[in-house]
């Protein structure tokens, strides 16, 4: 027999993509800053707030995304709850926030404004630790980790698959988002948490607070596309995709499925809490309503109109659904649920690959052609 | 220390050292009654049996596929399993395989491991591979990623993560990649393959696992006659290192690679024997053969 010469697996990013991933970073890192900060105003090079503070939020739902394709794109579970994640991470921030207000609240108290309202006398249990912003960034990290990995680790054990699985989801996001609405539970009703004034002692509404938190924003999410990329590259992302396409093979293989589709659901709701938590300092709110059916079902759109299973196609999804939406809700709102529907339907029938296919499509035709 | 603990001591040394001059290779007097295994991977095959069936029972919805069934399978056999739709030849192997929990009876492998104790993975992990009827390949991924997923490793999730093929598992999977006739195919995603192929990749993923016993329902289902005539050769070269277990309809190809042949039907076991004893069987033309 001659020397057989095996493939290799392709590396981590070809060299367009190195390319093309440096200038994201110095896009974000070094152009955003200073066409928004330093070109003055007036002129048509500045980048204006709402510019920045658009896309800081559509960054946000980006690293969504990304989760969203890791757990259903490679992994083929549907989730409908992954606003829950999201939520808590942000909850968890905006309790650190709240504590942040100190004093300056409308009742000068030690305690948050709604805690007063309602004639607390002192901080319940669960807030214990949010005066801390380490304890807060491991919290981030912890709560929505440990309660993905609670509820994954029955639903999974238990064989729960497909529609069925997306149901409990969507279920359990709605139960959170009716827990959160009652005011004993201590997270501010359904007003939520707002009226935020400092993070780290700094104040958060200049346009410097602003920047710092767009660039992490830009910088977390690119972060996390290489990590998925490394994951999704590894003998470990080819097992997700066998056990989306035969799951009882990957297991008459000798794999169990559990702990793989565990792993990939925390990593998965863990990224949607960062997400969370770096959304809230941006926007300045967060309230139950982040828990609400319609939020997961968007983050499922997102990655359905860019392309599951290419990780760059739902980036760009979430760029291009919100990027409709928050113009189209100011041009003619009555329109834009509409319109998310026949993009959705639109997208399932004729786009199974999504914008990600369609332009390979193309490409291949425009190859063919020539 | 006082003197006479010393001199315990010194007694207890000399007659350790009496008791290792007459151990013998079973272990002398002193050995105990339990036994360790060398090797806890390997199955204990030194009763002649790699597989062994008795009396299992298992019914679906008062329907009972599978009826009082008693099989055993030597170490290095290859036996054809025949049978008419329906006789139960899939549900043994979901029994077997850890995919279906039998009302009663026992199934070992070896004479030591219980396999109604394992789960699926950990029958798998255990050595035994099998194939399904209909055949069964990730098709998004090549076929080289096929195999790669199938070798015999530690399959937990960070030894996935971290997993590089070394150049002893890269030589193994370039000679599974030549025995299943896929080498030119390698970079090919599997869904493309032709149904014959997909056969052969599956065949190659269980000889990637490097299992005892094979278990293969139907394998040449689909195949043309020229495929059909090279996996009989594979599997003639199988025999003898691996038990196997396979499951035709194909007469002819049981005829080429068959000694003993065991006739299933309603869930029991109904003749055993060559080809040409269990056809010449009165019971098996009755209920199978139809002649």
């Amino acid at each position: 027999m001659k020397k057989f010469q095996l493939p290799s697996h392709a590396p981590l990013l070809g060299r367009k993509a190195w390319t093309a991933f440096l200038l994201a970073l110095i896009a974000v890192g070094l152009l955003a800053p200073v066409l928004n900060l330093v070109v003055p105003a007036g002129s048509p090079l500045h980048l204006s707030d709402f510019a920045v503070s658009l896309v800081g939020k559509i960054m946000c739902y980006a690293i969504c995304a990304l989760a969203m394709d890791l757990i259903w794109g490679y992994t083929g579970i549907l989730s409908l709850g992954h606003g829950l994640f999201f939520a808590l991470g942000g909850y968890v921030m905006g309790m650190y926030l709240m504590r942040q207000i100190g004093q300056d609240g409308n009742y000068k108290s030690d305690l948050p404004d709604f805690m007063v309202f309602l004639d607390w006398k002192e901080l319940p249990w669960h807030w214990t630790l949010s005066d801390s912003f380490a304890a807060t960034l491991m919290l981030v990290v912890l709560v929505p980790g440990v309660v993905a990995g609670v509820f994954g680790y029955f639903a999974f054990r238990s064989r729960i698959k497909g529609v069925y699985l997306s149901i409990i989801t969507q279920a359990m996001t709605y139960a959170a988002m009716l827990l959160f609405f009652r005011n004993e539970t201590g997270f501010g009703g359904n007003n939520g948490f707002t009226d935020f004034k400092r993070i780290l002692d700094f104040p958060i509404a200049t346009p410097n607070m602003r920047m710092t938190l767009f660039v992490l924003t830009g910088v977390t999410l690119l972060g996390f596309f290489l990590f998925s990329r490394w994951l999704v590259g590894s003998k470990y992302g080819r097992v997700l995709m066998a056990i989306r396409d035969a799951e009882t093979r990957v297991m008459f293989s000798g794999y169990s499925p559990l702990p793989y589709k565990l792993s990939i659901w925390v990593i998965s709701a863990v990224m949607c809490g960062i997400a969370g938590a770096l959304y809230v300092p941006q926007v300045g709110i967060i309230n139950p309503g982040e828990m609400s059916a319609a939020n997961s079902i968007e983050m499922a759109v997102w990655a359905a109109v860019g392309g599951r299973g290419t990780l760059i196609g739902p980036i760009a999804g979430a760029f291009l659904v919100n990027g409709a939406k928050s113009w189209l809700t100011v041009t003619a709102p009555e329109f834009w649920l509409y319109f998310l529907g026949a993009l959705f339907i639109a997208v399932t029938l004729y786009l199974p690959q999504g914008v990600v296919g369609l332009v390979a499509k193309l490409k291949n035709k425009q190859g063919g052609a020539a | 220390m006082t003197p006479d603990l010393l001199k315990q001591g010194a007694q207890r040394v000399a007659q350790s050292a009496q008791q290792r001059v007459q151990a013998t290779e079973s272990g002398g007097r002193s050995a105990g009654y339990g036994r360790v295994l060398q090797d806890a991977d390997a199955v204990d095959v030194t009763h002649g049996r790699i597989l062994y069936l008795e009396d299992v029972s298992v019914s679906f919805d008062g329907f009972k596929a599978i009826n009082k069934l008693s099989l055993d399978i030597a170490p290095g056999e290859l036996r054809c399993i025949i049978g008419p739709n329906g006789a139960g030849k899939t549900t043994m192997m979901d029994i077997i395989t850890g995919k279906t929990r039998p009302d009663e009876g026992t199934v070992f492998f070896g004479s030591t491991i219980d396999l109604l104790r394992h789960n699926e993975p950990q029958i798998a992990q255990l050595g035994i591979g099998r194939k399904f009827q209909k055949p069964t390949v990730f098709e998004h991924l090549t076929v080289f990623e096929n195999l790669e997923l199938a070798l015999k490793t530690h399959k937990g999730v960070k030894a996935s993560m971290f997993f590089k093929l070394n150049s002893v598992q890269g030589d193994r999977l370039a000679e599974v990649l030549h025995t299943i006739h896929l080498a030119d195919s390698v970079r090919v995603q599997a869904g493309t393959l032709s149904h014959g192929q997909k056969q052969w990749l599956e065949i190659g993923m269980l000889l990637m696992q490097d299992p005892k016993l094979l278990l293969l329902d139907e394998p040449v289902a689909g195949m043309t006659d020229h495929e059909t005539e090279r996996t009989a050769e594979l599997f003639l070269t199988l025999k003898g290192k691996h038990s196997l277990m396979v499951v035709e309809h194909d007469m002819g190809f049981i005829r080429t690679i068959s000694d003993i042949v065991t006739v299933l039907c309603d869930g029991a076991v109904l003749a055993q024997g060559t080809l040409d004893q269990v056809q010449a069987d009165e019971r098996v033309i009755e209920v199978y053969l139809g002649r």
